[in-house]
């Protein structure tokens, strides 16, 4: 289950430079599991130690942000897009 | 409508029904047409709100300094206010926003500091904190964190909407400082039982994200993340599309972050439509599209107007 996962530029420095890398996993959870075993240190950007999504950082699955889908429990299916992106402001 | 002066004409703005992008007599969708304000957008409800609490608590005394960090509309507004009410505004600005914005600023009086477009406005707040402190003389109003920015939605943009509309369903709205979601959302949600409270954030082209590193990210004082139901991030080329969209189809011509909000809401729409519930979707139009005419995104092709707004703040 090959899943797209878009890297923000602050992040690069773990993919090679890479700003889309392939993942597989049924959960978010999983799949940033996946992304660490193959771009090791990423989940540490992405995960607090007490296993929740880092404050600054936003997911989206398809667009849809995952803090209101179930957060690392959020499930994917072949073919989504996650997005990763830091917080910014607006206004 | 006769009004003592331009800042009392802010807020009571129309709502109108959009029949020819609605998908259904089911499932309908209605604007609230925010670019009807005193200076054409939905943030002169919160720039108004914010001087007059800081008027009323002494913060704010005659020929002082409002600073505020800003990508535009709240800047435009508090510039009005303040040569009405005989304040000076600094402006801290990203470079990387519309020439037109820049303009009515100057036109209004505001001086205008302008940030690096790395980083978005992340650093025009960094900036404006600095020279706050810098200068204790000079009041911050702070939009993303006076309570006064929901307050004005939770007093006025969320009672006309449910005066309006009181079968609504779902509210879509922009999300930048988070002021008309947490104020409009929550008066909705005290006063409709399951009403969705949607958030359309705009996805901007990869500069804007250029931070040094992840802890330098921002998320709003103001936000609470239980007002909401859903939150999507929209790109440019979807907010270009449905801007457009809403022009050549209502005949609503609107700012480009009203394209993102318009795109948030038909997919909550087809949603609604697809699992046969009747919803009434409300979603605001933040502004016009006057400011935005210089970037390029209401001509030539899609694929031209994304490329002309990579590295812009186009919301």
């Amino acid at each position: 289950m090959a899943i797209a996962v878009r890297i923000p530029t602050i992040l690069r420095n773990y993919t090679g430079g890479e700003k889309q890398v392939e993942a597989n996993g049924s959960s978010l959870a999983s799949l940033i599991d996946d992304l660490d075993a193959k771009h090791p240190g990423l989940k540490g950007r992405l995960v607090t130690d007490d296993g929740s999504l880092h404050r600054f950082v936003n997911v989206y699955v398809n667009d849809e942000d995952v803090r209101f889908t179930g957060a690392l429990d959020t499930g994917l299916s072949d073919g989504d897009e996650v997005t990763i992106l830091p917080a910014v402001a607006g206004g | 409508m006769r009004y003592r002066s331009l800042v009392e004409a802010v807020g009571d703005t129309p709502l109108v029904g959009l029949p020819t992008l609605s998908p259904s007599d089911d499932v309908r969708l209605w604007a609230k047409l925010e670019d009807r304000n005193p200076t054409g957008s939905v943030k002169d409800r919160a720039a108004i709100w914010m001087i007059r609490a800081a008027e009323r608590d002494g913060r704010l005394r005659p020929g002082a300094t409002i600073l505020e960090p800003t990508s535009g509309n709240t800047g435009i507004s508090l510039a009005m206010v303040a040569q009405l009410h005989g304040y000076e505004l600094i402006c801290v600005m990203p470079e990387n926003t519309s020439i037109e914005r820049r303009q009515l600023l100057e036109m209004y009086g505001a001086k205008i500091i302008l940030s690096p477009a790395a980083g978005g406005s992340n650093q025009a707040v960094a900036m404006a904190k600095e020279l706050a402190e810098e200068h204790p003389d000079w009041v911050m109003l702070y939009q993303y964190g006076n309570p006064a920015n929901a307050m004005a939605h939770y007093e006025t943009t969320g009672p006309e909407i449910l005066r309006d509309m009181p079968t609504i369903t779902h509210f879509v709205a922009g999300l930048g400082t988070t002021g008309t979601l947490m104020g409009t959302g929550r008066f909705l949600r005290e006063h409709v039982p399951g009403v969705q409270i949607v958030a359309a954030e705009p996805r901007y082209g990869e500069l804007v994200y250029g931070l040094r590193n992840v802890e330098e990210g921002f998320v709003p004082e103001l936000y609470d993340p239980s007002v909401l139901t859903s939150r999507y991030s929209v790109g440019a080329k979807d907010a270009v599309r449905r801007t457009r969209q809403l022009v050549e189809t209502e005949g609503i011509f609107a700012g480009i972050s009203t394209g993102a909000i318009l795109h948030a809401a038909l997919g909550v729409a087809e949603k609604a439509a697809g699992a046969g519930q009747q919803a009434d979707v409300v979603l605001l139009v933040a502004d016009g599209g006057w400011k935005y005419l210089s970037t390029g995104a209401y001509g030539g092709t899609l694929e031209d107007a994304e490329n002309a707004l990579e590295g812009q703040l186009w919301a």
